[in-house]
């Protein structure tokens, strides 16, 4: 029965890994503009989809395509940013949030048009043998998911807390007036606070790739899931971004596999329902008061 | 004013559209409606890709019955809704002889009832066994029921002592329609299901509910779905050390599985057309001639060849074959002589339909195939369990 849950523990915790990136690039992007930013999962799929087909398709080292993958992501996050978000200057938060919808249905009829509508594997990164705990079994591919993520939110975590630019783009989400007045560029810190979140997104997306396959609409589901998962944590907190998603995974993994494998996403959405009702703010984030 | 002049330009613009057809009354038409594109269109791409081919052969070789052949057809997109008015068009205003087509149940279903009021003989490239089932006059099909997937792969199991069975299935149309069929058949094999558990399409990791079925007591699993789901649950279960005999659908019986799924796909078995192994049939099989010839037609003109362009070849031959017999496109006579069709090899089996039977196949349509070092392997029916499973388990692949 531990060995079980054990597994299941597991389970959840490489689930989890990726819908906390996911949620972590929603958050950046919340904390710098208050925009939703519903491309997110779009991302996810390109870095993936990028690396398999500089890999498999241009004949590319593995680590010289992820590399490339990431960089065109990168690329991509940021003319999203220049050519969409920032013209439409003054717009509202809710309009931003529906260009970004366009964005997304653009890219994903993008990779449909270039890729096809095939499903594609990337290579595992260190084989496929799994790893034996007793019991328990692990790919190699869980540790790197695992491994990577929690280098990625250090990594976060540290530009946001002890670099100048991570505390302009803060300082930008508490106040843009305040910010501008300080000398803080607030449309470069946006342009930076994109090009992060797609980093990060294709980090994702190149991370669980070998486990979970890609395709042109992959984005759909898993950006689904990381806003999920940035709401549960509290949306704007990065850090509760990254609880929200291993939360939402290890509940979908035991929920599985101790209760029923046809509600499991019903048992998740119920309780992040319930998080929701009794602290509207998320599990770790800050109530809101607004002043009228 | 300029309301009405509108209205009266439409009218005239609709009048000449009725009336073209009319002056090609001297060809045989076929009238078809396919989803080319959206969802479905790995259905229906190749199904109008391969009728394009042989209408274009048969008018090559001097046409049918001497009269060229006119293919009509409209791309309803997977839309049942659209199926419909497309059928109503065919039949009313391109007034053709006969209709094949529906790339999906759900297009085919909907057709069904005007097939009937209309009286015109209609071959549904779909699978799911209400097509036929009860019976419809006008209506046939060409494609495997899943009922006789589940038959085939529990026949299998029960050749290898196998009782106890884990399902797993994912949450679309296909898998639950499958589900369904496996769960009901199974009694009448003495299987009996101990595990039946489900995943989402999209879902990445069945590592949970494989867990569960681990602990189960099962002596297989039993996975039907396609897409990625089977491909995950395929490597799931090598990855948990499972050493279960597994069986999937022939929702997968194309190479893209065995791309995805790569050195944990060997050993796997499923049921699927002989369409796939063409050059592994023994030499006096009666399929042989009829599928390398549309293998090596379609991949010619194509890249590779899919079971789902098979089943527009399918309908295509019997509905040939029947007007020839017929001797007319006489919609009543055309709908007897396909009935009657009898002994006719094509790309899913060979055809023997009745008044009670529109689809003609019989179990012995489906081949039990084994993946092996990434190719298919016909897993030898006669065997009596010995075979494959006796020369050391599933991972040696015999």
């Amino acid at each position: 029965m531990w060995d079980q849950i054990l597994q299941f523990l597991l389970t959840g915790v490489t689930l989890g890994s990726t819908y906390a990136l996911v949620a972590l690039g929603f958050a950046i992007i919340y904390n710098a503009s208050d925009v939703v930013n519903l491309a997110q999962g779009e991302f996810v799929m390109l870095g993936a989809m990028s690396a398999i087909a500089l890999s498999a398709g241009e004949g590319l080292a593995l680590p010289l395509a992820i590399l490339l993958a990431v960089g065109v992501t990168l690329v991509v996050g940021l003319m999203l940013q220049r050519f969409a978000i920032a013209p439409a200057k003054g717009i509202t938060v809710v309009g931003t949030i529906i260009i970004t919808i366009g964005a997304s249905i653009f890219l994903r009829g993008l990779a449909l048009l270039l890729w096809g509508k095939d499903i594609h594997a990337l290579p595992h990164f260190s084989g496929e043998t799994p790893l034996r705990l007793g019991e328990v079994t692990l790919l190699p591919q869980n540790l790197w998911v695992m491994g990577g993520t929690a280098l990625l939110v250090l990594t976060v975590h540290l530009f946001f807390n002890r670099t100048l630019v991570g505390k302009a783009i803060l300082a930008c989400s508490c106040n843009k007036t305040a910010a501008q007045l300080v000398g803080i560029n607030v449309g470069r810190m946006l342009l930076v606070a994109y090009g992060l979140s797609a980093l990060l997104g294709a980090m994702a997306g190149v991370l669980v790739a070998p486990i979970t396959y890609t395709s042109y609409d992959a984005g759909i589901m898993l950006g689904l899931k990381g806003f999920a998962a940035a709401v549960l944590g509290g949306m704007g907190n990065p850090m509760g971004a990254v609880a929200g998603g291993l939360l939402l995974g290890l509940v979908e993994s035991l929920a599985a596999g101790l209760i029923s494998s046809g509600y499991k996403d019903a048992i998740a959405f119920v309780i992040l329902l319930l998080v929701l009702f009794l602290r509207p703010s998320g599990l770790f984030g800050r109530a809101t008061a607004e002043r009228v | 004013m300029k309301f009405t002049q509108l209205i009266s330009s439409i009218a005239c613009a609709g009048l000449l559209a009725w009336a073209a057809p009319s002056s090609a009354a001297d060809t045989i038409k076929i009238g078809s409606f396919l989803a080319v594109t959206g969802p479905a269109s790995f259905l229906g791409d190749p199904e109008l890709k391969t009728l394009q081919l042989y209408v274009d052969e048969i008018n090559q070789q001097g046409g049918l019955l001497g009269k060229p052949v006119e293919l009509i057809h409209y791309d309803t997109g997977g839309n049942a809704k659209e199926a419909v008015n497309f059928f109503k068009r065919l039949v009313k205003k391109d007034k053709v002889d006969i209709i094949l087509g529906g790339s999906s149940s759900g297009e085919s279903l909907a057709v069904m009832p005007l097939a009937e009021e209309e009286e015109i003989p209609f071959i549904s490239m779909a699978g799911a066994v209400k097509i036929i089932e009860p019976v419809q006059k006008w209506t046939f099909k060409t494609p495997h029921t899943d009922r006789m997937a589940a038959a085939k792969i529990y026949e299998d199991m029960k050749r290898r002592g196998i009782t106890k069975v884990a399902l797993i299935t994912g949450d679309g149309g296909f898998d639950k329609s499958g589900r369904e069929e496996c769960l009901k058949l199974a009694p009448e094999y003495g299987i009996e299901i101990v595990a039946d558990e489900s995943y989402g399409n999209k879902d990445t990791d069945m590592t949970a509910q494989l867990t569960k079925i681990r602990n189960s007591g099962a002596q297989a699993i039993l996975n039907f779905g396609f897409g990625t789901g089977p491909a995950i649950v395929t490597k799931n279960v090598r990855q948990l050390g499972i050493e279960l005999p597994l069986y999937q659908s022939h929702g997968v019986a194309s190479k893209k599985f065995i791309e995805l799924a790569g050195e944990a796909a060997n050993g796997v078995r499923l049921p699927a057309a002989a369409l796939l192994v063409p050059e592994k049939l023994s030499d006096d099989d009666p399929q042989k001639a009829a599928l390398l010839a549309y293998k090596q037609k379609y991949e010619a003109a194509h890249g590779d060849v899919s079971t789902f362009g098979g089943h527009a070849y399918d309908a295509f031959v019997i509905a040939v074959e029947a007007i020839k017999r017929a001797g007319t496109t006489d919609k009543a006579k055309v709908r007897d002589a396909i009935e009657q069709t009898q002994g006719l090899p094509g790309t899913a089996g060979i055809f023997n339909l009745s008044a009670t039977d529109h689809m003609g196949l019989g179990l012995d349509a489906f081949k039990m195939l084994q993946i092996c070092g990434a190719d298919w392997v016909i897993v030898d029916e006669t065997a009596e369990g010995a075979g494959l499973a006796a020369a050391g388990g599933d991972k040696n692949c015999g």
